[in-house]
């Protein structure tokens, strides 16, 4: 066991507004996987698992392959094996990941996200930006969404999503 | 405006990095005359009608895209990704 | 006045508001116009130029007059036309443009000396003398002219932007609207119906007309409710569309919280991005007036506002009114006052083939020639065939036709086209890619004509989009003509105006032309014509057909100007919306922000992250206190500083050697496992990009590092090499910036430290890098430095970053160190001539840093070529020296050198300074900088200029390494 103290991005209590609910969460271990040049069946094969089409998530078991950009997916759960013909690296602590559930989620977002999310479907992912950060939405069931940021920008993220909340909550509330 | 991304679909013009003329690509070879490389560097037509450009999907999949547009009626013709996955480049 | 049984307000519910220091009561539902109107109010306002006492003109969103200020509890709206805003309890309104008061306005002494203010005055008299332009005559103009006024603080109002994606974005509500939203939407488009009014309907909630043998209303609100229920259709109310973009994209203003006393956290407005597959304009028309003498009396109104008035909110401005006209509309209006017991006196029709008007007086051939009642119509003057009568009305309501809501159709250089069928501009179809325009918008006036031309604009777009037909049955109703014989403006000696925003008269355009700004564009701006919050919604046609008479050319010839977005004006705090205080730009904090925080660091922002500036101690008054101490720490015992900004790319794969030297100028695939090389990058036009480190950390694995400044652009710079060049070899690299936190431990006791930290000697040579375990955890350490003395990072997985720093500073405290900030961290380098993005600035080349000899000979790189090019070395360069003055002042950085005894032009500029810093252990402040042929003139003095921070200092020419310049501490 580490002596150091290991901490999350934000370490703050979940957000509720207007039946939404805004909380940071662990996702476990983060690998990205970015295939050499022709690669990617090999890839597959040695994963077990099929290297995503743009914008979708593979799953095997518990680990979840998740196209994270051009040529490259992050597997999420276990720790990759050896050997893979890919760079591999790991994103564990590179990302800060936040639950949006609830009623409200496809209205929040509109306010950040320059995307239509109102049919997106669950297990769709999208690289895009939340206003200026870089973000990859995961679409999970239910209208809920998984968001993921730079680590670094988490307190930026969770202040522009909850503004945007808190707006969304005083419109409903107006009606 | 908006650019259809190969991998990631139609997006609003603020996920998108201009870089410059798709004249970047053709890069000379090694030892080619100071010439080619004042006009790689410098040289660009300046068209009323069809251009390329050079797009990076910064806030997207990281691809670099080379987009064809009418400068005349601002629309995309088209919009390709520089490297073909898994083919490569300009090698 | 109120007529009883009328309108649409809501009687049970009576409002109180207040309106220059007076409360009045209205009805929800009425807008600020309508209720002033309903408690007689006739001067709203005074002009911008003249200060004229001005009334309510329309009813709508093209509003030139009654612009009024709102007073809310945290911000003070200016220039809020009182036909749009809506009534609610407690609402505050002051007049604009007047002092003291808008009964008697000091300034209205500007209309007794009208002679002189014509057009272009300003131009011509306060020209000279130049001095007195920014002290006496821009403040003057300013406070007299000036549109509504700010209260001077912040506004503290919510405002929001959002999204919003359709197949059909359907601009416009009215009859053509309804009937586009409704057929789109039981085909199943996924519709967004947008309309700036409270309500839907447009003008079938003013006019009388009847649908399917019932008041249109009725099917308004069958409709309406049909579409509410529909889960594919969003209805946007007291939403203007205001501009029309690239590819499908529209600005669209919602007025969320304006109408409604204010509630906590609820938007004032709405900014909306909307992106459609297909869009339809069914944004109706703007009627528009007739110019004659003194036509701008309160009283005189736009002949289609008073049915409105009427019919919406169960108002009428006057007790006698008569119509002026020169086409059919005005028919309708006349028939509806009299049929609401409002005595209609007469109408006055241009045309002398005008129809009859059973039970009414119609002067056929006539003009109205005067109006009269400076606070409020009196009177008007009628001419017919040479003989002139008087009559008293205290309404008169003008119609000179009208002008289709086009301006979307201008916004991606569309141009319309002049009708002289209906006297007016119409679109031209195609002007915006994926648009139809429907109805009156498109010039189709009657109800019939825009019903049909809504339900055909969706067939087609369905059509377009595949989604099937989308057939309807078509409901009856009339199919009125509308014929128009033009009238611009009446003869006369008075002043007739055009543009009453902006004060701007039928002379003022003659004036324009005859001193030769005859071009419509010269025109506009020679009398501000059209340049007004309204954008001369009322008077660009009048005004252009006025030109055109004054030139003796036609409409067509004349031209006409364009619009261009915002269709209706756009507060800039919604389109800022949440940028201000956290949501100014995202901030990016270090794992050992609270840590710094907490021992009191004042943070400095470095692009987005916040990194520490100093750290303050006990005793010390400035920063300068504290950075010296820290300075001198470092060189003493040992300091710890969070470097975790530093960008980091991890690249992998058996390509990856070669293609770090295609990047790099230096060769780095030699390089060593377990070893680091300092590595720099050029730009493919031969100047520097970054620098950094490289480290191999395995036979295929290597980590890089770039400034703070540049991780970002070496990204995208890395992706586009190698998408572009080398797509085909196996080499891919990931930012690792965010997954690792790093700290510098640098110092004669760096290794002492390290030692304790990891429970064993670090053991690595200069350059070195290994894997570590720190206090349980995976890590990496890495023997560089950026301060000359002895080096290590030791990086940790993020989330541990916290706890290693804190550790590691209650360590270095032990040991008689501890923190440095970016203050120190700046010191230290300069002292060593390391180089930072304040000489890398994007025109410096290897040479000019002296670092020509790491362009590698041996193989091709990024920049090799044009870094070669003539001019790019030698001694016409600026090149990289250190300075100290010879005295003991600062200097700074952007001061500029000069030889001693020049002139001290830009011509004998030697050079200038990049970086500046107090050494403590020079004890001398240093300055680094870029001196023409710097590099043979070390020993010289020159002199070091700062006009703006007035430095005037004798220096000395030196090698940029001040401290150890062999470099014997780096590697002890
Ligand atoms: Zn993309």
């Amino acid at each position: 066991m580490p002596d150091l103290i290991a901490k999350s991005a934000l370490g703050f209590a979940p957000f509720t507004l207007a039946g939404t609910t805004l909380a940071e969460v662990d996702m476990g271990q983060i690998t990205a996987i970015a295939p050499f040049p022709g690669q990617s069946e090999a890839l597959s094969r040695a994963l077990g698992m099929a290297f995503p089409a743009p914008g979708a998530v593979t799953q095997s078991g518990d680990a979840r392959l998740v196209w994270a950009g051009r040529d490259i997916a992050f597997l999420i759960g276990p720790v990759p094996p050896d050997g893979l013909p890919a760079a591999v690296t790991d994103q564990s602590d590179g990302w800060v990941s936040l639950a949006l559930t609830g009623a409200c989620t496809v209205d929040v977002l509109a306010r950040l996200v320059p995307l239509d999310l109102r049919a997106a479907q669950s297990g769709q992912v999208f690289r895009t930006a939340l206003n200026h950060l870089p973000l990859i939405v995961l679409v999970g069931i239910e209208r809920s969404f998984t968001l993921l940021t730079y680590r670094s920008m988490a307190k930026t993220a969770w202040h522009e999503i909850t503004e945007a909340m808190v707006k969304v909550g005083a419109r409903a509330a107006t009606g | 405006m908006r650019l259809t991304c190969p991998l990631c679909g139609p997006r609003d013009r603020r996920e998108f990095y201009y870089y410059g003329a798709a004249d970047y690509l053709r890069r000379p070879a090694e030892g080619a005359s100071p010439d080619d490389w004042n006009d790689y560097l410098h040289n660009r037509d300046n068209p009323a009608g069809l251009t390329q450009d050079l797009w990076y999907h910064e806030q997207g999949c990281c691809a670099w895209l080379k987009v064809t547009r009418n400068t005349v009626t601002h629309e995309i013709v088209a919009v390709e990704a520089v490297a073909v996955a898994d083919a490569g480049g300009a090698a | 006045m109120r007529i009883d049984g009328k309108g649409r307000i809501d009687r049970t519910r009576p409002v109180t508001f207040r309106f220059d220091g007076c409360t009045y009561a209205g009805y929800k539902g009425d807008t600020l116009a309508s209720a002033l109107i309903a408690n007689d109010v006739r001067v709203v306002g005074r002009s911008f130029k003249y200060h004229r006492p001005r009334g309510i003109l329309t009813a709508g969103s093209e509003e030139p007059n009654a612009l009024v200020e709102i007073i809310g509890p945290s911000n003070q709206t200016p220039n809020t036309r009182a036909t749009v805003q809506e009534l609610f309890e407690g609402l505050e309104v002051r007049s604009q443009n007047r002092w003291p008061s808008l009964g008697f306005d000091l300034l209205e002494v500007n209309d007794l000396v009208a002679p002189f203010l014509s057009a272009g005055f300003y131009y011509k008299t306060f020209m000279w003398p130049r001095r007195f332009w920014e002290g006496l005559y821009e403040p003057l103009i300013r406070r007299a002219a000036g549109l509504g006024s700010l209260s001077g603080r912040h506004d503290e109002g919510v405002y929001e932007k959002a999204w919003a994606h359709c197949d059909m974005l359907v601009i416009g509500a009215g009859p053509a609207g309804l009937m586009t939203a409704l057929t789109a939407a039981r085909a199943g488009a996924d519709v967004i119906l947008a309309d700036e009014s409270s309500e839907l309907g447009g003008r079938l909630l003013s006019d009388e007309a009847e649908i399917d043998g019932a008041p249109a209303v009725e099917w308004v609100a069958g409709v309406v409710a049909e579409l509410t229920s529909m889960p594919n259709v969003r209805l946007m109310t007291r939403t203007s569309v205001t501009g029309a973009y690239d590819d499908g994209t529209f600005g669209a203003l919602e007025r969320v919280g304006l109408h409604r006393r204010p509630r906590p956290n609820l938007p004032r407005e709405c900014f909306w991005r909307i992106v459609a597959k297909r869009s339809v304009l069914a944004a109706g028309a703007l009627e528009r007036s007739v110019a004659f003498e003194d036509n701008d009396r309160p009283g005189v109104m736009m002949a289609s506002s008073l049915p409105t008035y009427l019919n919406r909110y169960g108002v009428v401005p006057g007790k006698r009114i008569a119509l002026f006209t020169n086409n059919d509309s005005a028919r309708a209006t006349a028939r509806s006052l009299m049929a609401a017991g409002v005595e209609v006196a007469a109408i006055i029709d241009s045309r002398t083939d005008a129809p009859d008007e059973p039970g009414m007086v119609v002067h056929k051939g006539a003009q109205v020639v005067r109006a009269r009642g400076r606070m409020g119509l009196r009177e008007i003057t009628i001419a017919k065939g040479g003989t002139q009568t008087r009559l008293e009305v205290d309404c008169l309501g003008v119609s000179g036709g009208w002008n289709p809501t086009l301006h979307l159709t201008c916004h991606m250089n569309g141009r319309p086209r002049w009708s002289d069928e209906l006297a007016a501009f119409v679109p031209n179809e195609g002007a915006i890619p994926g648009m139809m325009v429907a109805g009156a918008a498109n010039g189709t006036f009657s109800t019939h004509g825009c019903l049909a031309a809504g339900a055909e604009a969706a067939r087609a777009s369905l059509e377009a989009l595949g989604l099937g037909s989308g057939a309807v049955d078509l409901p009856q109703t009339t199919d009125a003509p509308y014929n128009i014989a033009p009238l611009w403006q009446v003869p006369g000696k008075g002043r007739a105006w055009l543009d009453f925003a902006n004060d701007v008269t039928v002379k003022d355009v003659a004036l324009s032309a005859q001193e030769g700004f005859r071009s419509v564009e010269h025109m506009k701006r020679y009398t501000t014509q059209g340049m007004a919050p309204d954008q001369g919604k009322n008077s660009n046609v009048a005004a252009l057909a006025v030109l055109a008479d004054a030139t003796g050319r036609g409409i067509v010839q004349t031209g006409t100007t364009t619009f261009r977005p915002p269709y209706t004006p756009v507060s800039i705090a919604a389109m800022g919306a949440g940028g201000r205080g956290d949501g100014f730009a995202p901030q990016r904090f270090l794992t050992s922000d609270q840590a710094s925080r907490d021992r009191g660091a004042p943070m400095i922002e470095t692009g987005l992250w916040y990194r520490p500036s100093y750290f303050p101690k006990p005793g010390e008054t400035t920063w300068r206190e504290a950075c010296d101490r820290e300075v001198s720490m470092v060189r003493s015992s040992v300091g710890v500083t969070d470097v975790s900004t530093l960008g980091k790319i991890d690249i992998q794969g058996p390509d990856a050697g070669r293609f770090l030297d295609f990047v790099y100028s230096n060769t780095v695939s030699t390089l060593p496992l377990g070893r680091v090389r300092y590595g720099l990058m050029l730009r493919e036009d031969g100047h520097v990009l970054d620098d950094g480190t490289c480290a191999r950390l395995g036979e295929d694995h290597w980590l890089m590092t770039t400034t703070t400044a540049a991780a970002g652009l070496v990204m995208r710079h890395l992706d586009f090499v190698q998408q572009a060049f080398c797509a085909r070899w196996r080499v891919r690299f990931a930012s690792v910036t965010e997954t690792w936190a790093q700290f510098a431990v640098a110092g004669p006791l760096a290794r002492d430290l390290i030692t304790s930290e990891l429970g064993r000697a670090p053991g690595l040579p200069f350059m070195g890098c290994t894997t570590v375990t720190v206090q349980g955890v995976q890590g990496r350490l890495f023997r560089i430095s950026f301060s000359g003395e002895e080096g290590y990072e030791i990086a940790v997985p993020t989330r541990y970053g916290e706890a290693l720093f804190r550790d590691l500073t209650a360590r270095a405290e032990t040991m008689g160190g501890g923190l440095y900030g970016m203050e120190a961290l700046n010191v230290l380098r300069i002292e060593k001539g390391f180089i930072t993005h304040a000489e890398i600035h994007g025109r410096t080349t290897a040479f000019d840093i002296g670092m020509e000899r790491m362009v590698s000979a041996k193989k091709d790189c990024i920049g090799k070529a044009a870094a070669a090019r003539p001019g790019m070395t030698g001694p016409e360069r600026e090149q990289l020296v250190g300075l100290t003055p010879l005295t003991d002042s600062p200097v700074t950085a952007g001061a500029y050198l000069f030889a001693q005894g020049v002139a001290l032009t830009r011509e004998n500029s030697a050079g200038y300074i990049t970086s500046v810093g107090y050494s403590p252990t020079i004890q001398s402040h240093l300055a680094l900088g870029f001196l023409k042929d710097g590099r043979a003139r070390h020993g010289e003095t020159l002199r070091l200029i700062d006009r703006l921070r007035g430095v005037d200092v004798l220096c000395a020419v030196v090698d940029p390494v001040f401290h150890d310049p062999k470099g014997e501490k780096l590697r002890a």
